[in-house]
């Protein structure tokens, strides 16, 4: 390294300084010491002893491990895709120059940014099988077909439902960012594209579609990765719907909401089996880090 | 071609009147909801507006709450005499004729006649056995009437008072938890605006080997879920002695955070270069540069960021859930969980308040700051 090179080197490692000591103690630091964990037995209260792979393969036979993934990846298996659907459309709905575009952005977008815990409180109410606002205005639509509406959150077939509905009522976040990609795309691709006689949904799948991947690969590894950890609003609303019977991290009704993070902290911090839990956070980690490579290589070949 | 375009423009339209209205019905449900008294907030079919009801009582008009329409015709009577003297039955005719001896006075009510009973004024507390009777739907007399006193109630009650005013748990009150979240919030919006633009500044404007493997590893970090992080941490402030304070939930926001520290890595990378070499011959330190020349360029991009942490914080609810032990230390968001855990789904009418509470900041917030949030998000998605 010449001096100047030293002394460039110096600045930058001065300006990033506090955020690489946050990363070594609050990231690299707890990574390390997981995954370390995740190979031992291990609570706060005693010090770790080495297991090997005994957590890992005491995993593979626990169904309330396997129960919780599944119910997890089917949440986020009909979330991510619908609320890719239902952002995006909104957004192509206010690029279409309307009116009032403003007034209705605000109300797509505000859901997004209410309190998780507030607006479970709020969906509760709606979902509420006797006095719900849903299923009264559903009740009228359904009789002609002779069937009645769900009791949703206290229904094992229907809780998971419900809980991908209130998703979907907060996707504006990514409404915002893919109203953004599409005020970029160029107005000469619409324009040549019209030359070739190519309207509607041609010209969406030809020009608008491809001109958005990588807009929509964002938004997608970025709500799958939070779809995987859904947690807030499972526990806050499968144990109001319980009545408080049963802990908090219990998966009401039937374990039908029993999502991955949820049963990873009760096995963490009220069963005190840390270790275990390590183990468990590794292969949320293994998967979430799997399907953004996978999302990766499918853009990149469709992008290419 | 003009009819087609005036249809498909009438299409567009429809769909995004019936979008806009899909999203924003909960919010009028949660607001016209917490000003209902419980009885209305819980009836079906609901009604649209909160109602206050009068209607006659042994022909005198009172404030009412309505028990819903009598299924048969009957008589209302005044039982005088036998084991239930003292007492207003509504018996069916041949009950009224076989116990005539008992009753005093009595009138006869047809089906579909509202029973009716008297509310309690402001402030007085519920009769034991309130007054009742049953009387035709046209004797009552409805207005519109917002019950603002839910909300006081609410936050008393959601500090753990009961609505007698006795205090629960020493001095924790609804201003205990609004503090702590204030507190978190404040502390970690400061923490955000110091730390991420240095930071951004060393990874965007200046060259130094290793930069951009370090902001490789920032940007991986973000892949990272929680739950890896979430026991070392708790190991981490468990050894510092920071369970059961507020100190884990705002703390790491001065080391920064590889989201915010992207947001302003890419707003600096925009800066035009010329800038910061202009200084450089003057023989400016990169400080002075940072300091004289970004940071008063940049006022957009630290606005955004401090405003999403904001909103992080103060919607946080993990956070709380696990390092926050004792009832003094909640913030707003645990607290109104807690409460809904303990009372169970009874009083819903609180709840609704409560949340409203809670939730409106946040939209206050965003309408002043509009055009922050929305060009700070749209920054995040655009690629680099």
């Amino acid at each position: 390294m010449t001096r100047r090179e030293r002394r460039q080197f110096f600045t930058g490692l001065g300006f990033t300084s506090p955020w690489l000591l946050g990363l070594a103690v609050f990231t690299a630091y707890p990574v390390l010491a997981s995954l370390f964990y995740s190979f031992c037995d291990y609570s706060i209260l005693k010090t770790p002893v080495w297991c090997g792979l005994q957590n890992y393969r005491e995993l593979a036979g626990d169904g309330l491990f396997w129960l919780s993934l599944r119910n997890t990846l089917v949440y986020a298996g009909v979330s991510v895709p619908l609320g890719a659907v239902v952002s995006l459309s909104l957004a192509l709905l206010l690029n279409a120059d309307v009116r009032g575009r403003p007034f209705f952005r605000v109300i797509f977008y505000l859901p997004s940014i209410v309190p998780v815990v507030a607006a479970s409180m709020l969906w509760l109410w709606i979902f509420n099988g006797q006095v719900g606002l849903l299923n009264w205005l559903l009740a009228p639509l359904l009789a002609p077909f002779g069937l009645t509406p769900p009791a949703w959150l206290v229904d094992p077939a229907w809780a998971k439902s419900a809980l991908v509905i209130m998703s979907l009522w907060g996707t504006g976040n990514a409404m915002v960012i893919y109203l953004a990609g599409l005020q970029n795309v160029p107005k000469e691709l619409y324009e040549a594209a019209e030359i070739d006689g190519a309207t509607g949904w041609r010209r969406f799948w030809h020009v608008t579609l491809p001109q958005l991947a990588p807009v929509i690969y964002f938004n997608v590894v970025m709500s799958l990765i939070g779809a995987l950890q859904i947690f807030t609003q499972a526990i806050v609303m499968s144990s109001a719907a319980s009545g408080g019977t049963g802990t908090e991290t219990d998966g009401f009704p039937a374990r039908s909401t029993l999502f991955y993070t949820m049963h990873l902290f009760a096995t963490a911090f009220y069963d005190l089996r840390m270790g275990y839990a390590s183990a468990m956070a590794y292969v949320l980690f293994l998967i979430i880090a799997g399907l953004t490579w996978f999302a990766t290589r499918l853009s990149r070949d469709r992008m290419s | 071609m003009k009819t087609r375009s005036f249809l498909s423009r009438s299409v567009l339209y429809a769909l995004l009147i019936a979008a806009g209205a899909v999203f924003a019905v909960p919010f009028l449900w949660l607001a016209v909801s917490s000003f209902k008294p419980l009885d209305q907030a819980m009836t079906m079919p609901p009604t649209l507006f909160p109602r206050a009801y009068r209607a006659p009582i042994d022909g005198r008009p009172c404030e009412v709450t309505l028990d819903g329409p009598v299924a048969q015709a009957g008589v209302v009577a005044d039982v005088t005499a036998g084991p239930d003297a003292g007492r207003r039955l509504l018996l069916s005719p041949a009950q009224a004729l076989a116990r005539a001896g008992e009753l005093g006075g009595a009138h006869r009510v047809a089906s579909g006649w509202i029973r009716v009973v008297e509310r309690p004024g402001p402030g007085a507390p519920a009769a034991a056995a309130p007054r009742w009777d049953v009387v035709p739907p046209g004797a009552v007399e409805s207005r519109i009437a917002f019950r603002w006193r839910n909300y006081p109630e609410a936050l008393a009650a959601l500090g753990g008072r009961d609505e007698a005013g006795d205090a629960g748990s020493g001095r924790v009150s609804f201003w205990t938890f609004l503090g702590n979240t204030l507190t978190v919030c404040i502390l970690g919006v400061i923490g955000t605006v110091l730390s991420n633009a240095v930071v951004a500044y060393g990874f965007a404007r200046v060259r130094w080997r290793g930069r951009d493997a370090l902001f490789s590893l920032t940007l991986a970090t973000l892949m990272v879920p929680f739950p890896v992080l979430m026991v070392p941490l708790y190991g981490v402030f468990r050894e510092l002695g920071w369970i059961g304070t507020l100190l884990p939930l705002w703390v790491p926001a001065f080391f920064g955070s590889a989201f915010n520290i992207f947001l302003m890595r890419q707003f600096f990378a925009g800066i035009p270069e010329e800038l910061s070499e202009a200084a450089r011959i003057d023989g400016s330190s990169e400080w002075a540069i940072f300091w004289r020349i970004i940071l008063p360029l940049s006022k957009p991009v630290l606005a955004a960021s401090a405003l999403f942490h904001f909103l992080y914080a103060w919607n946080d609810f993990m956070g709380p859930y696990l390092y926050l032990t004792r009832r003094d230390t909640f913030t707003l968001s645990l607290a109104l969980q807690a409460y809904q855990s303990q009372n169970g789904g009874v009083q819903w009418h609180y709840l609704m308040a409560a949340s409203t509470v809670t939730i409106l900041p946040v939209v206050v917030l965003f309408f002043f700051a509009q055009k922050t949030f929305i060009q700070g998000i749209a920054t995040t998605g655009s690629k680099s």
